[in-house]
């Protein structure tokens, strides 16, 4: 069903463009933090998945990872050598093991920063795996807009599909409702036919209804995704602000009938909060979103506990980091 | 499924929970379990043995003693003859079993969680996170209590041998809350599980026994309601405790009026769950989903009569329905279902009737498009709405999981609705305005209000009823006093205490011929002349009479209880009391000599002894007048990043019927704590010596006290008392009388579930501090209220 993924993104769900800006769709939100954890904390309890249910979840939960690396000593090494990963990461052993093998088992995206582009490029030449680009000032986003739209414009030509933004953390603060739209939108404009991820550094918003309200502003102006956080503030993803903020695209979703997905990032590194994720959203959005055109996990190393888990599965014996090729 | 189609369809899977281990304790004991009692396990002396079910798959998991009264004598016994040495061993020592149990539960948590689920019906997830984490909480937080309690309760001990009935809906947490505050307090039990679900208080027997607990201090007789009913009736039981149904609550408390047993009823349930327009509308729905799909809806305090504002109503219930289509109702014992089974088919029929009126009457129903597993007791997730406060499914109690919707206008409807009903256990509201939540929690008649929360519990909270939702309070130091009792009850005597009489009162030898007065009676700030029209006269103790009084009736008793509800009093800051009662005090003080003749004139003693009357009720208007504004509350240490206040609010509208003694310092003695707390009270005074209560409406005139805080009517003190009783507009009673009339006035307050405080015809000294004034008078005059207020950004 999911095959021809990027078919299916071009021809079956149809792109957020966006709607004007409408103060009233967010301005009465209200978020209840207790409430909310509440919610989060107890849901492990009350949905679990087991045995084979659990092994096709995490294989699911690998095609919707965007494989991440954004460190200061990227080199075209190990960027060639995260996209060979990306095409397989899964043992081929273990994939026939759980008959698989017929399914492209492949992550959701490779993620870079731009002046690695052309290598990703090169290296997923063939494939059909996006590549994303960081973008406008990543992370900080301290940059003029200028610049912002002249980075965007230049990942894209460089061959990125996918622009991860971040905003300017300032305009929410300030409750800058409008200049945070018109920001947004001057970015997605800038993407084109490139999807656009927009990070709101949730871990820099002191407020879960801040989150949401600059979620639906973010949705408003045309994001195709919304996104937690860059992996580099001191708080990433987490599993109540991922709540508000799919709550605020089911809102959306409700108000246009557009879909928006969702882009939990950073600290994601253990299979079993991978699943947390993926329940959480089957739980408030439903199965639409539990794909790659619609949820990805922003990541580094999940990968590799998900290896050991499913190679756990097949073998039923505990696994070890070296018995997995690295990224 | 393979691989392949999960990867495909997503779909959870099953994720069943052994029962292995809960079966091989069932087969360890061949599936038949005998009676608990003096620390062994005894055959019944009927041989009578019933089956326990899995109301899942409808098997028999094992076969259950029956007690009768043979047996239950023998338990209570057992606890008598425990009962000294448990006592003298001291609270040190009692915290130590208490926190060994603690550690049972909890190094066997799973095995009670899975046998939980088995003879339950509820979701393991339940039985696993919730019931039994909150048992060890409750044993280890009465290990505390235990350890404190001779320096913290230091003016009490120990009720003696408790009898404790619990429900099949939470039965080893109601086990918990029965049986750890009695130890930890020194008191021995004899404990009936619900028949439908004996099977884990029959493990905690095992533990009392791993952990050494001495034999007969806890004692645990199966059966059904015959048993509860020999244990209730039994004399050698001191207090009952009783978590179940109004009705039967009703039962037990006629059955054991004026026995003297204590009592403390946790009862049924018809919670509001009100929801403003302000509020977190998808949290609500989840908080929905605890409220009363929580159990299967079969919880006393289950959030089961939604209120929403009329501005989000519609949105609310589209978002309701949408989020029932997502629960799963399946094997309780699987990880990854939202509710199990109905406990039993009795109940399963309840609920059916109970949806199927509510749709004969009209309402609105609707359930998820999916089906119940059929080989078990299901019943799906039901939402009525439009629902009329009048039809029957807006009042009854369902128990099951069954939600009714109404709307409401504005603040004040929405008050009005939730008070619409003869419970009052708890109640949940959800607004983001911390103005209007604090507005509206005092508001509510109920013992629990949740802000922005449902179904929270903690061993520190108090949980607890108003109105026909029972009294007493469980969890909290609010919830020991239901296992203690004042050390000086003790000392209360069996004839009331009145001064000698001397040969030549000095009172007023008047020449002139006096003028006549007209003592009336005080209702609503004005002086009433009795409805029927008659008065009584009245001699002073050596026969003479000395004047006349009117002679109330239950009209009268009606018009009172109207003025004490129109009063502004209860509407006015403790200090703002404190001011009225000092100048009560002031006032009394200016006409000391003339009450002091007064007494003289109706009690024949001396003017000494007069004055010293006197004098002690300006000193104890004093005293409340001090605590007006100093019985405070606590905020409770319960779960993270919660804020839960126990508040002392006053019990409403009080009938007070003095004691024929101390006419002037009774009348002050009872009637000043129940003002200084805010109540509104009917005073019956003292039969044979009402003119110094008479004397005092003079008083009240004269001190800003404001219309309708306080009526007294005079008469028949016996009928009087009855009438209040019966009173299902009378919040509370006070009765200071004969033993006989004790036990009518409890019987008589069992269908309004009125608060009663009688002296089974015993004495105080209301000269004596000690007896006479107190603490106790103030929590008499009050019930907590507990307050959770969750917060974060």
């Amino acid at each position: 069903m999911r095959n021809k993924r990027t078919e299916l993104t071009i021809n079956h769900l149809e792109r957020n463009d966006g709607v004007p800006f409408d103060a009233s769709w967010f301005e009465n939100s209200q978020i209840n933090r207790s409430a909310i954890e509440r919610r989060t904390s107890s849901l492990g309890g009350r949905r679990t998945v087991k045995k084979e249910y659990q092994a096709a979840w995490l294989l699911k939960a690998i095609s919707c990872i965007d494989l991440t690396t954004l460190a200061g000593d990227d080199t075209r090494g190990n960027v060639i050598r995260l996209c060979a990963k990306a095409q397989s990461p899964v043992r081929h052993d273990l994939l026939e093991a759980m008959d698989m093998t017929d399914e492209p088992i492949q992550v959701g995206a490779v993620c870079v920063y731009h002046n690695l582009i052309s290598f990703a490029k090169e290296a997923l030449e063939g494939s059909n795996i996006p590549i994303a680009a960081v973008s406008t000032g990543f992370p900080a986003g301290k940059i003029s807009l200028e610049d912002k739209i002249t980075e965007i414009k230049k990942s894209v030509a460089a061959g990125a599909t996918e622009i991860d933004i971040v905003i300017s953390r300032d305009l929410v603060i300030e409750s800058k409702w409008q200049e945070l739209y018109d920001e947004v939108a001057l970015c997605r404009k800038a993407c084109g036919e490139a999807h656009m991820k927009t990070i709101l550094a949730t871990g820099e918003i002191s407020t879960l209804t801040k989150v949401a309200k600059a979620s639906m502003v973010s949705m408003m102006a045309g994001s195709d995704f919304i996104k937690t956080s860059t992996g580099k503030e001191s708080v990433n993803a987490t599993l109540p602000v991922s709540l508000v903020m799919i709550r605020m695209i089911r809102d959306y979703y409700e108000r246009t009938g557009l879909k928006v997905g969702y882009k939990p990032a950073g600290g994601i590194q253990k299979a079993k909060q991978a699943l947390d994720w993926l329940i959480l959203m089957k739980e408030e959005l439903g199965n639409d979103w539990l794909n790659p055109e619609l949820f990805r996990f922003g990541a580094s190393s999940l990968l590799g506990d998900i290896e050991r888990q499913l190679e756990h599965f097949v073998t039923g014996a505990y696994s070890a980091g070296y018995r997995h090729p690295m990224a | 499924m393979t691989i392949k189609e999960i990867y495909k369809t997503m779909s959870y899977g099953p994720a069943p929970e052994s029962a292995a281990q809960a079966n091989a304790f069932l087969d360890a004991h061949n599936r038949q379990f005998d009676l608990f009692i003096n620390g062994e396990w005894q055959k019944p002396s009927s041989a009578a043995y019933f089956d326990t079910f899995n109301p899942s798959n409808k098997k028999a998991l094992a076969k259950i003693a029956e007690a009768n009264a043979q047996d239950v004598n023998a338990a209570v016994e057992a606890a008598q003859k425990a009962l000294p040495d448990w006592v003298a061993l001291g609270g040190h020592q009692r915290a130590r079993y208490l926190y060994a149990l603690a550690r049972q539960v909890q190094k066997h948590s799973r095995l009670f969680a899975v046998l939980e689920t088995m003879d339950n019906g509820k979701p393991i997830r339940e039985t696993r996170d919730i019931d039994i984490p909150l048992v060890a909480r409750h044993f280890y937080h009465h290990a505390g209590w235990a350890q404190l309690m001779a320096t913290e309760l230091r003016d009490y001990k120990e009720v003696g041998v408790i009898g404790q009935i619990i429900p099949w809906n939470f039965p080893l947490l109601m086990l918990a809350w029965k049986i750890a505050p009695a130890l930890a307090m020194g008191n021995t039990v004899v404990l009936k599980p619900a028949e439908y679900t004996p099977l884990t208080a029959l493990l905690f027997a095992e533990m009392c026994r791993n952990v050494g607990l001495p034999k007969g201090v806890v004692n645990i007789v199966t059966g059904d309601g015959k048993t509860g009913a020999a244990l209730t009736q039994h004399e050698g039981v001191q207090k009952i405790a009783f978590t179940g149904s109004t009705e039967v609550g009703k039962i037990i408390r006629k059955t054991i009026a004026g026995s003297g047993k204590k009592l403390s009823l946790e009862l049924g349930g018809k919670s509001p769950f009100i929801v403003f327009e302000d509020a977190d509308l998808d949290s609500v729905v989840e908080g929905i989903v605890d409220a009363i799909w929580f159990n299967q809806g079969q919880v006393c305090c289950a959030g089961s009569r939604l209120l929403a504002q009329e501005s989000i109503a519609e949105k609310l219930y589209s978002k309701i329905k949408t989020r029932m289509e997502s629960l799963i109702v399946g094997n309780p014992l699987d990880k990854c279902i939202d509710m199990g089974a109905i406990v039993d088919k009795v109940q399963l029929k309840t609920i059916d009737e109970l949806v199927k009126q509510g749709i004969t009457e009209g309402n609105t129903i609707w359930q998820p498009s999916w089906a119940c597993p059929t080989e078990g007791y299901f019943y799906p997730p039901t939402l009525f709405t439009d629902v009329s406060p009048a039809s029957k499914i807006a009042h009854e109690e369902i128990f099951g999981p069954v939600l009714v919707a109404m709307s409401f206008r504005s603040h004040k409807e929405a008050v009005a609705l939730a008070n619409n009903t003869r419970y009052g256990l708890a109640a949940s509201l959800w607004t983001e305005n911390i103005n209007l939540a604090l507005d509206m929690a005092p508001q509510l008649k109920a013992g629990t209000v949740w802000i922005n929360s449902t179904n929270l519990f903690d061993a520190a909270s108090g949980f607890g009823g108003y109105r026909e939702s029972g009294f007493g309070r469980e969890g909290g130091k609010e919830g020991l006093y239901e296992y203690v009792k004042p050390k000086i009850e003790d000392s209360l005597m069996d004839t009331p205490i009145f001064p000698p009489i001397i040969d030549q009162p000095t009172a007023h030898n008047q020449q002139l011929v006096a003028i006549d007065r007209t003592t009336k009676m005080y209702i609503g700030g004005k002086q009433a002349r009795p409805d029927n029209g008659y008065s009584n006269r009245i001699h002073n103790r050596v026969g003479k009479t000395i004047g006349e009084v009117s002679d109330g009736s239950r009209k009268d008793i009606r018009n009172a209880v109207e003025a004490a509800h129109a009063s502004a009093w209860a509407g006015m800051t403790g200090h703002a009391r404190a001011q009225v009662l000092y100048y009560i005090a002031e006032n009394l003080a200016i006409r000391k000599a003339e009450f002091a003749n007064r007494l003289v004139q109706m009690l024949n003693h001396t003017e000494g002894a007069a004055c010293s009357e006197v004098e002690q009720a300006i000193e104890r208007i004093y005293t409340y007048a001090a605590f007006a504004d100093k019985y405070d509350g606590a905020a409770h240490s319960t779960v993270q990043r919660h804020v839960t206040l126990a508040m002392p609010e006053a019990i409403g509208v009080l009938g007070i019927v003095c004691p024929e003694e101390s006419p002037l310092l009774g009348f002050v003695s009872t009637v000043m704590p129940a003002l200084a707390m805010g109540n509104h009270v009917v005073v019956v005074p003292s039969e044979s010596f009402p003119f110094s209560a008479t004397d005092f409406y003079q008083i009240l005139d004269t001190s800003d006290v404001p219309a309708g805080a306080v009526n007294i009517v005079t008469g028949k003190k016996e009928d009087l008392a009855f009438e209040l009783a019966k009173h299902y507009n009378v919040d509370g009673l006070w009765y200071f009388g004969t033993k006989e009339g004790s036990q009518k006035v409890e019987a008589l307050a069992t269908d309004s579930m009125k608060r009663t405080w009688v002296n089974y015809g015993k004495c105080r000294d209301w000269s004596d501090d000690k007896q006479g004034s107190g603490e106790l008078f103030l929590r008499q005059a009050t019930q907590i209220k507990n307050i959770w207020i969750p917060y974060g950004a």
